[in-house]
């Protein structure tokens, strides 16, 4: 006769996972970072740090690689969150990177999520980091379901798919010489619905961009765009080109990055619950409806990250 | 199975085992898609590339196509893990290639696994490779097997075929000791059409048993339903002595998951590998502090007595403490392209402790196909061995068959920061 252990539910399993994951980050490197954009999987990532961490503070700095084409919500939000946290919050900037010419834009409003590549390598020579902790997903993409929790990385930033160090049990391995750096993702094993139920378990506040709201958008390549937004700088982008329709939706943000790649979708979930109604009917991948620039070719997530991407 | 077990929104990780040719690709697919894991634009990726190569019907199979790297060779070389939930229960699949040549890659699969699919040709009956992918499973302590007898609508869903294959799996099971030692279940099926995996077509009326959902729905989540010791590797000691705050300037809180029992507060404990003692004074999680911890719980323990503990010391429960070893006997996979020399020194992590090791001997490694023991001067890549280290400082270890997280340990190459073998302590 068999007695049943009493086991954790999913959530908890997944956030005790994260937990360990964080510890043995800090536990095994001499210079960690917490890159921290103010999207919702980081949000959910500081929430586990302060699991892990508190009473003490992090043992790492946050770090936001800016593209300059964020929508000013998430910047503020970033800034807030960390302040209510009292970590303390670097940011580096593609356009620092495009003054120093290190990157080049062919033209002058094209994605620059794929430039972050760049920025992130400087700051991590800046400040020696030997680890960065991300949010990224196994379930995102394709070239993410055979990445390793601590994923290794040359000193060019570059991950090599055949060069990846096998993982067994939760004996991770985050050694690295001077020079190489671990990309370490706590949060591998989560989907798109599981950190919508963790925002929701959890009481996160979020960017309101990411609940129903309406805003101008034009129809651009084949996708929904939202249409003049201000930029931190002043500028404006997505300014509607001739002939192109402006119409007001209320829509929501799934994802959130450079605003010339992420685009929104119809919805009128406008809290977490509905949220995670929404996640659960939906017929269409995060990244399939949002990102433009996975869209590319079969084979662009795994491209970009051989470039050092995140 | 009784009807008590109530497993609410529970995970449960589980691996498949196969090649190609069995189907695996095509079961992984068929559950992803049968339990709607599947979206739109993912489905019309994969049938655009089915029409590019001159399929009629959309190839499941193509979900679990991997890297570019790996399509234009042609196959598979890495783990790859996927994921789908039903409701009651998440799901995280490692899918793993079978082939000899990756052992590897089934042993790192079969790592994190509580259960296996074992996936049989209902054409072809027990080979070669099911009795390698059993013999890994069970070495690896994979606590339920499946197998899958798979491609029945190729054999005309004749009973006769399913009876012969699970009775001469009973056979072999016996003879490696799995049977007895694992929980073992039969389910035949087609993948191909969906059959017996989501749902239960009428094709095989002779089958009364539970489907593969039904099957992994029901399997406990636990790693084992034993109880076991009470493990806590300390990962971070937390001293925020420098806070504002003037009631945490004595607090130290070690930080850790405990990988195995339950620990309440009040609880006598010992700190290893220096024996000290004292009693849980508070358990939290973050700043919320808690009665009692259970098994996979990630938790700061604070204790009565001021002791002096770092990462790489382990809490037990006073008592049950292990005996700490400079010698350790274990069953070893080697993962790298560059052999074991018994000439060098490596690192062994074990839990969340380092320390320095050198081969003492090699007993024997394991022919995978026939599980002969063979006299052997070095370990290549996908080698099985049983092995000696001796070790620089003390581990405190259980063996691997009576707990599997501090019976597990990995070997690191000190020159190039690889991991490059698997070890399993006897």
């Amino acid at each position: 006769m068999m007695t049943t252990k009493q086991t954790l539910s999913h959530l908890d399993w997944l956030e005790a996972e994260a937990i360990h994951i964080l510890r043995e980050v800090a536990g095994q490197c001499s210079n960690p970072v917490l890159l921290f954009s103010g999207g919702k999987d980081s949000l959910c990532i500081l929430r586990l740090a302060e699991k892990a961490f508190r009473p003490g503070r992090f043992p790492f700095p946050l770090m936001h690689i800016d593209t300059g084409h964020n929508y000013q919500e998430v910047i503020n939000f970033r800034d807030q969150r960390a302040a209510e946290l009292g970590e303390r919050l670097i940011v580096r900037s593609v356009e620092d990177s495009m003054k120093r010419g290190t990157v080049v834009l062919k033209t002058p409003d094209e994605p620059r999520n794929k430039h972050q590549s760049v920025t992130l390598l400087e700051a991590i020579e800046e400040f020696g980091f030997d680890c960065c902790i991300g949010g990224a997903r196994r379930d995102e993409e394709k070239a993410r379901a055979k990445e390793r929790i601590m994923s290794f990385r040359d000193e060019f930033g570059q991950w090599d798919p055949k060069n990846q160090r096998p993982e067994l049990w939760n004996l991770y391995n985050a050694r690295s010489h001077k020079g190489e750096n671990i990309r370490a993702f706590p949060i591998s094993n989560w989907t798109e619905m599981d950190v919508w139920q963790y925002i929701e378990r959890e009481n996160l506040g979020l960017p309101s961009i990411y609940f129903a709201h309406n805003r101008d958008i034009i129809m651009r390549g084949g996708a929904m765009m939202p249409a003049n937004v201000p930029l931190a700088s002043g500028e404006v982008i997505n300014v509607p080109k001739a002939g192109e329709e402006v119409i007001n939706m209320q829509v929501r943000f799934r994802t959130v990055g450079d605003i010339t790649c992420t685009a929104p979708v119809i919805s009128d979930a406008d809290n977490t619950s509905k949220i995670v109604l929404e996640t659960a009917t939906t017929t269409i991948t995060e990244r399939g409806a949002t990102r433009l620039d996975d869209q590319t070719s079969d084979a662009s997530m795994e491209q970009r990250k051989k470039e050092g991407y995140f | 199975m009784s009807n008590t077990m109530q497993h609410n929104d529970s995970l449960l990780r589980f691996m498949t085992c196969g090649s190609v040719d069995d189907g695996k690709s095509t079961l992984i697919g068929r559950l992803l898609f049968d339990t709607k894991t599947i979206l739109a634009d993912t489905l019309t990726n994969i049938s655009n590339t089915s029409k590019k190569r001159g399929m009629e019907a959309v190839d499941l199979s193509l979900l679990t196509d991997g890297l570019q790297a790996e399509r234009e060779q042609g196959i598979t070389i890495d783990v790859a893990y996927r994921y789908f939930s039903t409701g009651t229960r998440k799901y995280i699949i490692a899918d793993a290639p079978g082939h000899e040549q990756y052992t590897r890659n089934m042993v790192t699969a079969a790592s994190t696994a509580n259960l296996a699919i074992i996936l049989i040709d209902a054409r072809k009956g027990v080979l070669t490779q099911t009795r390698r992918h059993s013999y890994l499973a069970h070495l690896v302590g994979i606590p339920h097997i499946v197998v899958a007898v798979n491609k029945m609508d190729l054999v005309n869903y004749d009973q006769a075929v399913y009876d012969n294959i699970c009775a001469d799996y009973m056979a072999f099971a016996k003879e490696l000791g799995l049977a007895g030692a694992r929980d073992i279940k039969f389910i035949p099926m087609s993948a191909l059409n969906g059959d017996m995996l989501v749902d239960r077509l009428d094709s095989m009326p002779w089958y009364t048993g539970e489907t593969l959902l039904e099957l992994l729905e029901k399997a406990p989540a636990a790693h084992t339903e034993q109880s076991e010791q009470f493990r806590f590797p300390v990962q971070f000691v937390c001293r925020p002595h420098a806070s504002a705050d003037a009631e945490l300037h004595d607090f130290r809180g070690f930080m850790g998951r405990v990988e195995s029992g339950d620990i309440a507060v009040g609880d006598a404990v010992t700190v290893l590998p220096n024996g000290y003692q004292s009693k849980v004074k508070a358990i939290q999680i973050g700043d919320v502090p808690i009665a009692s911890a259970q098994t996979e719980q990630s938790v700061t323990l604070l204790l009565e007595d001021e002791i002096d503990t770092s990462r790489g010391d382990m809490i037990v429960k006073t008592g049950e403490a292990p005996e700490p070893v400079k010698q350790i006997e274990a069953h070893v996979c080697w993962l790298s392209e560059t052999p074991l020399s018994t000439a060098r020194t490596y690192i062994i992590r074990h839990t969340t402790r380092e320390s320095k090791a050198k081969i003492g001997a090699i007993q024997y490694k394991v022919d995978v196909n026939t599980l002969e023991q063979q006299a052997t001067p070095d370990l290549k890549m996908n080698d099985i061995a049983r092995l000696t280290f001796k070790l620089a400082q003390p581990l405190m270890v259980d063996s691997y068959k009576t707990n599997r997280a501090t019976g597990a340990f990995i070997v690191i190459d000190e020159s190039t920061n690889n991991t490059v073998g698997a070890g399993m302590i006897v």
